[in-house]
């Protein structure tokens, strides 16, 4: 990359933690691209004096560069932020200023002010869509040099949430454990990531349940119960899926892709996923299937059997089911 | 012109009570008063009117002229103001050994007016085991002018040792002819609408009333009764559960939203709270919170139980179609309770046979049952229009 040396000073603006770290970070590489002997001075807005701003971007005896940080700059105090906005309308030779400012009306004299003198913003805002995390996670992975399938980048923000450093840091550790020799990640290596990491919800036992993967539905099964998930919601999970297979399994014939998808009321990788899982499955199963899992809801709810037991049978009818041939 | 007027097709147990209620007579005016008995449990099936047979007799206990119908006291019964008259009926799914404790101290005390103190207890099938415990000993050792009357679906319902105390009224399924001629007479409802919501009804009169006099419970039975010809594959089935279920609670929520307003401003009143009210529990007296807790509770209790009921009343609805074509296969000339449907009823039972109804009709009952046992709706409802696909 080139060295172009960034602006004077920067406004990191917003509360969305991960990018703004990661925008601060990326204004003092680029300081320090252009000036390897910076010297850093990284500050919270809290503790910096009346002074120290003036005192570090006064300029040095030997003519040294400096990045200066100052985190959660909606801190600073009044006289500090009147100092700063100063010293942004007329800023040092080689020294790069960065503020880092959630937003929000605490501190808002800094960001207004600051804004007016010229500094450079950049604007992180809480990732709220599930669309932008999803992005979020292709550029992860892609940040990484691998590729992921959309219904595995689905599954992975279905299993970590929405906190972005989390799934940043599951980004991270799922490009670095799959294999090189496989560029892409598909949703089989997220599953694999999460088997026995994360809790295992019901979605993970239903999905091996009804794809005929007996041992794996068995084995999910019984972590889930020995990590505390509530039988019952085991039993909606099964439910579920069953669910999703007959809505998909008998959604009219023509319609295809995203019409499909809105006729179900189903995300699109979602009716893909459950395209897949329909191979090997007849109306009769699905319909005995979810019969089993009425039982196994009622055993659960106190009809008397052990309900592990009720669900391992359900399991087992579930995936005799799917290989019924009529 | 008498309150046993109200009972429809009950002539039996209309005979019973009348006769009862002139030996209670006699012995409030200081006779012998033979054939009065303190306990008494009212049994038929849904609809069939056991707590308006109850409160008849309510009223004829307390009416100085055996029920007439048309005094203040009676009138009194009727709304469930009579200082003597303790209404009682269960909200929730089951009725708690402490609120029947309760229930037995406002029972026990003298007649305010004179005659009887008399306890309505509907749907005494839902007390716990032990409140029906507690309830035996207040029955086996009534005070002299305490009257139990206690109402329950089946005689089965209620504990043995209960039952045996109590005098038995049972209560029969009223003629399709008789409901319709009371809608017709007392509802002033058109005679074909009236017959129809008779027949619809079983002889569920109150059931038959607000067909035939609402317009949105005849839609409801309708989208009930298009279910069957619906369903033609896996999908479809899916599709019909949702709805299914969906209309039974839209219709409890209905239903519970009016009362809760109700209960919940009463109580606020009770506690002092102006009108002025902001915030949920500001402006509550000591305590207040706590009953208003406590109201929350019972009316969360009440709305699954009425979400339950309803959906109930909508798989009935499919039982009664599928007798329907039953009835059609064995050619049993009987009139059908589905009448307005007779041309789908007709082309299920042509492509069908009698055994795959009999199944249908089980898979229904199958699915009251695992309601019963607590099992989420939605997969109950699939589990049994999957299993009505042709
Ligand atoms: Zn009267």
């Amino acid at each position: 990359m080139a060295a172009t040396s960034p602006a004077p000073v920067t406004l990191v603006l917003g509360d969305e933690e991960l990018l703004a770290d990661r925008a601060v970070s990326a204004v003092v590489a680029a300081a320090r691209e252009v000036d390897p002997g910076l010297e850093l001075h990284d500050l919270v807005g809290a503790k910096v004096e009346p002074g120290q701003v003036s005192g570090l971007t006064s300029p040095s005896l030997f003519g040294d560069g400096a990045a200066i940080v100052i985190r959660s700059a909606q801190d600073l105090g009044k006289d500090v932020i009147a100092e700063v906005v100063k010293y942004t309308a007329r800023p040092a030779e080689g020294i790069v200023l960065v503020l880092a400012h959630p937003g929000g009306v605490k501190g808002k004299a800094l960001v207004d002010g600051v804004k007016k003198a010229g500094a450079q913003v950049l604007t992180v805002s809480k990732i709220t869509k599930s669309g932008e995390r999803l992005d979020f996670v292709k550029g992860e992975i892609r940040r990484a040099g691998r590729t992921i399938a959309p219904d595995a980048a689905q599954a992975l923000v279905d299993a970590v949430g929405s906190d972005l450093r989390e799934l940043a840091a599951a980004c991270s550790q799922l490009a670095f454990d799959t294999p090189a020799d496989r560029k892409g990640i598909d949703a089989a290596a997220v599953a694999r990531y999460y088997r026995g990491r994360a809790e295992v919800t019901g979605f993970t036992v239903a999905d091996a349940a009804v794809e005929g993967r007996l041992a794996d539905a068995l084995e999910q099964l019984r972590w889930a119960l020995g990590t505390g998930v509530a039988p019952v919601l085991l039993v909606s999970a099964l439910a579920g899926g069953l669910r999703s297979l007959a809505k998909v399994g008998g959604a009219p014939r023509n319609l295809r892709g995203g019409q499909l998808a809105s006729h179900l009321g189903m995300p699109p990788w979602k009716v893909d996923r459950v395209r897949r899982q329909l191979g090997g499955w007849r109306a009769d199963g699905i319909a005995r299937a979810i019969q089993a899992v009425a039982d196994a809801d009622e055993q659960v709810k106190g009809g008397g059997a052990d309900p592990a037991y009720a669900l391992e049978h359900a399991v087992q009818t579930i995936v005799a089911c799917r290989a019924m041939t009529r | 012109m008498s309150v046993f007027d109200d009972l429809v097709g009950q002539e039996r147990a209309a005979a019973v009570l009348v006769q009862a209620a002139s030996a209670a007579a006699e012995a409030v005016a200081g006779g012998r008063g033979a054939g009065m008995t303190h306990a008494w449990l009212f049994t038929g099936p849904p609809g069939s009117g056991r707590s308006t047979a109850a409160r008849a007799f309510a009223a004829a206990l307390l009416c100085p002229d055996r029920g007439c119908g048309h005094c203040e006291l009676c009138h009194q019964v009727a709304i469930g103001s009579h200082p003597d008259l303790e209404s009682v009926r269960p909200q929730g799914l089951s009725y708690s050994v402490k609120q029947t404790r309760e229930l037995i101290l406002r029972a026990a005390g003298a007649p305010t007016l004179g005659r009887w103190r008399v306890v309505l207890f509907e749907d005494a099938d839902r007390t716990t085991e032990a409140a029906a415990n507690a309830l035996l000993k207040a029955i086996e050792e009534p005070p002299p002018r305490t009257v139990w009357l206690l109402c329950s679906p089946a005689p089965d319902d209620m504990v043995t040792t209960i039952r045996s105390r109590c005098r038995l009224i049972t209560l029969v399924t009223p003629s399709a002819a008789a409901v319709a001629n009371v809608l017709a007479t007392r509802d002033s409802v058109p005679p074909a609408l009236a017959e129809f919501a008779a027949r619809a009804a079983q002889g569920d009169i109150e059931r038959a009333r607000r067909l035939a006099l609402d317009e949105e419970t005849r839609r409801r039975r309708e989208a009930v009764l298009s279910i069957p010809v619906s369903l033609s594959g896996v999908g479809e089935c899916i599709s019909a559960a949702e709805r299914l279920v969906k209309t039974a609670e839209e219709e409890a929520a209905a239903a519970t939203a009016e009362l809760n307003e109700t209960e919940t401003t009463e109580l606020r009143k009770a506690y002092g709270e102006g009108s002025s009210g902001k915030g949920l529990n500001k402006g509550l007296v000591r305590g207040g919170a706590g009953a208003l807790k406590e109201l929350e509770d019972r009316q969360k209790s009440r709305a699954t139980r009425i979400k339950r009921d309803t959906l109930d009343v909508a798989l009935l609805e499919l039982v009664a179609f599928y007798r329907d074509v039953l009835a059609v296969q064995l050619g049993a000339g009987v009139v059908l309770a589905n009448e307005d449907r007779r041309a789908d009823i007709d082309d299920l039972a042509r492509t069908t046979t009698a055994e795959r109804s009999l199944r249908r009709i089980d898979a229904i009952m199958r699915c009251r049952e695992r309601l019963a046992a607590n099992v989420n709706p939605q997969i109950a409802v699939e589990a049994m229009t999957l299993a009505l696909r042709p």
